[in-house]
């Protein structure tokens, strides 16, 4: 099981961990018949990992979803793509490292590929700006997505940011104007396109990216319209509540699905995505193949029209009067 | 975000750019400048857009005042008036939504924080939307994005120009993730309304931050600001957090952003309409024969 990074709610589970290990290294040392204890005991670890992460708070789910060891983009690519290449730049003089791109296939079946990026540790945090794109990062991804467009490529995208960076450049560069130009042009799109939270969904950095015919969340990622520790410090006055914020902000996959806001919900194995990355892979793949038969066969102006309403749908408000269009709850 | 500024420097008493400390005094017949300190008339100040005359300050308005400055006389038909807010995920901080709301209602008499309809600017036909800041800070939620949407929507029927007055610290984090898919909502409106070769012009005016700038505000034909006005996505103390180091001073006010691209022009208030009207007109706008709808 590699290197484990862990985390606070899963201490119970190092005693566990502990005396397994024991008792393998008693079964080396000696003759003795071990077996029976060690299958008694990894089984408890088993399910105690699995009541503890099928009981995870909305806090917890957000460290979850921040693991450094969770599969990251360019780490889903890797595994089930038949063929990749990364493609580079926005055109306008920048290429950011924390948003990627490029093209790629699954089976016969090419497909582009665009997803927020993470590094694993410090250094490789501070060269992805720790996922945060810059304007130049959304910028490339439409020029990517126009690619697709115009090369009849479905667009398969993977939402993993906190945000998208706050800083002087940035704003000088227009990061609203990037993500805003992104929301517009995504609908124009006459591909089908699916987008996946595989980590954090930060705001308008996520939804940069998010516009979709289906719209997928792993278990245990977040997505949220503000970070629960700005919302805490700016509802509550006190950043120490952000786990209270976490939970009213309804930000679970399973939540967001209620809501209408999620597709489907992508179960995890227990541990999270980090315990078995490859699984993870599969379960991943096997919901873009199904997504991709399907959206595949409908026609492109009704792929578009679905598209336009199922956003169209999102939110609720009460209509007293009789509605002039008729629409909504 | 940068709500979190705007609660911040509210509590501080010194809002970025300083706006709207007038109001405490908005009940006497004389009021001060909080610019220049002048001491004006204050049906003077109302008779000039609520501009100081000394130095040019835009005092904030309400959405009713806006309209008026738009819209010919009683041309203004509003729409869906009748969309009030729900409070879809239960929200409750130190106080629940529900009374944030009713509290709001109350002090502005509207459901939610935008008015929208259909008006005549010197007779040719405009679809307005116009966002109300002291409903809580303009920010958007569920009803706000349909009430817009179905705004731009009827725009794009109706192949009529789209003006969007925009007053927003961004998504109501109440409504959660419904308030961000408003941003994308709208958007989506808007592409329709683009792909049918409509003007949309959205006016920016103090604060327009947030999901608000990262949506609707920055998809304009054209796209115009009152002079200072701060417009931007991120706060200022968030950035400050992770630079470090000093913004400049203009940071992120309207003549900020037309420096490095992002407004086509500053329309002083007082000019507003005429330059509405002008835009309007040469993008193919024609009057409409007396017809008073
Ligand atoms: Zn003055």
């Amino acid at each position: 099981m590699a290197r484990r990074h862990l985390l606070e709610f899963e201490k119970p589970l190092v005693e566990l961990e502990k005396q397994i290990e024991q008792i393998r290294q008693l079964a080396r040392d000696s003759e003795v018949d071990v077996s029976q204890q060690l299958l008694q005991l990894e089984t408890l670890a088993a399910r105690r990992r699995e009541e503890i992460f099928q009981a995870l708070t909305p806090a917890q789910k957000i460290q979850v979803a921040r693991h450094p060891h969770r599969p990251s983009t360019l780490d889903f690519i890797q595994m089930f793509c038949d063929d990749w290449l990364e493609l580079h730049g926005d055109r306008r003089g920048s290429d950011d490292k924390a948003l990627i791109g490029g093209i790629g296939r699954i089976g016969e079946r090419p497909v582009l590929l665009i997803g927020h990026q993470k590094g694993r540790d410090t250094k490789e945090n501070v060269a992805r700006n720790f996922g945060m794109a810059t304007p130049g990062g959304y910028r490339k991804a439409l020029r990517l997505m126009d690619h697709a467009d115009r090369f009849k490529l479905p667009i398969l995208t993977f939402i993993d940011t906190p945000g998208a960076y706050a800083g002087l450049l940035a704003e000088e560069q227009g990061q609203g104007e990037a993500i805003a130009v992104n929301l517009r042009e995504m609908f124009r799109l006459r591909v089908p396109i699916i987008a996946t939270v595989i980590g954090e969904g930060g705001s308008g950095g996520a939804l940069g990216i998010g516009i979709a015919d289906r719209l997928m969340m792993f278990e245990h990622s977040v997505y949220t319209v503000a970070s629960p520790e700005a919302c805490a410090s700016i509802l509550w006055r006190d950043a120490a509540k952000a786990s209270e914020a976490a939970s009213a902000l309804k930000i679970t996959a399973p939540d967001l699905k209620n809501l209408g806001v999620v597709d489907e919900v992508l179960p995890e194995p227990a541990g999270g995505n980090n315990w078995a990355p490859l699984e993870a892979g599969e379960v991943l793949k096997e919901a873009l193949e199904r997504y991709l038969d399907e959206l595949l066969a409908l026609p492109i102006d009704k792929l578009r029209e679905a598209r336009y309403k199922k956003f169209r749908a999102m939110g609720m408000v009460l209509e007293t009067s009789q509605p002039e269009s008729g629409m909504i709850t | 975000m940068s709500l979190f500024d705007w609660f911040a420097d509210r509590r501080k008493g010194q809002f970025v750019g300083k706006v709207t400390q007038e109001t405490e005094e908005s009940d006497g017949l004389w009021g001060k400048c909080p610019e220049c300190g002048q001491v004006v008339y204050r049906k003077d100040l109302i008779a000039n857009a609520s501009v100081c005359s000394n130095c040019g300050f835009h005092n904030r308005i309400n959405s009713e005042e806006r309209i008026a400055l738009i819209a010919d006389k009683n041309s203004f038909n509003s729409i869906d008036r009748d969309l009030s807010p729900t409070d879809p995920l239960g929200f409750k901080d130190r106080r629940a939504y529900a009374d944030r709301l009713r509290e709001s209602q109350a002090n502005t008499g509207l459901k939610d924080g935008v008015v929208t309809g259909i008006c005549q600017v010197e007779e040719m036909p405009l679809a307005l939307a116009v966002m109300d800041f002291r409903f809580m800070g303009g920010s958007m939620g569920s009803v706000v994005g349909e009430k817009i949407t179905r705004l731009v929507e009827r725009a794009t029927k109706e192949k009529i120009p789209l003006l969007i007055v925009c007053a927003s610290g961004g998504a109501r984090m109440q409504e959660g993730m419904l308030s961000l898919m408003q941003m994308a909502k709208i958007s989506g409106a808007l592409e329709r309304h683009k792909e049918a070769e409509l003007l949309y012009m959205p006016l920016l005016t103090h604060p327009t931050t947030g999901g608000v700038t990262a949506s609707f505000a920055m998809l304009g034909d054209l796209i115009l600001a009152e002079p200072k006005a701060l417009i931007g996505f991120a706060g200022r103390r968030v950035i400050e957090q992770t630079l470090r180091e000093k913004l400049p001073d203009n940071f992120q006010t309207a003549e900020y952003l037309q420096q490095h691209g992002f407004v086509d022009t500053i329309v002083p208030r007082t000019n507003l309409k005429k330059t509405l009207a002008s835009l309007m007109r040469m993008h193919g706008s024609r009057q409409i024969k007396n017809s008073k709808r």
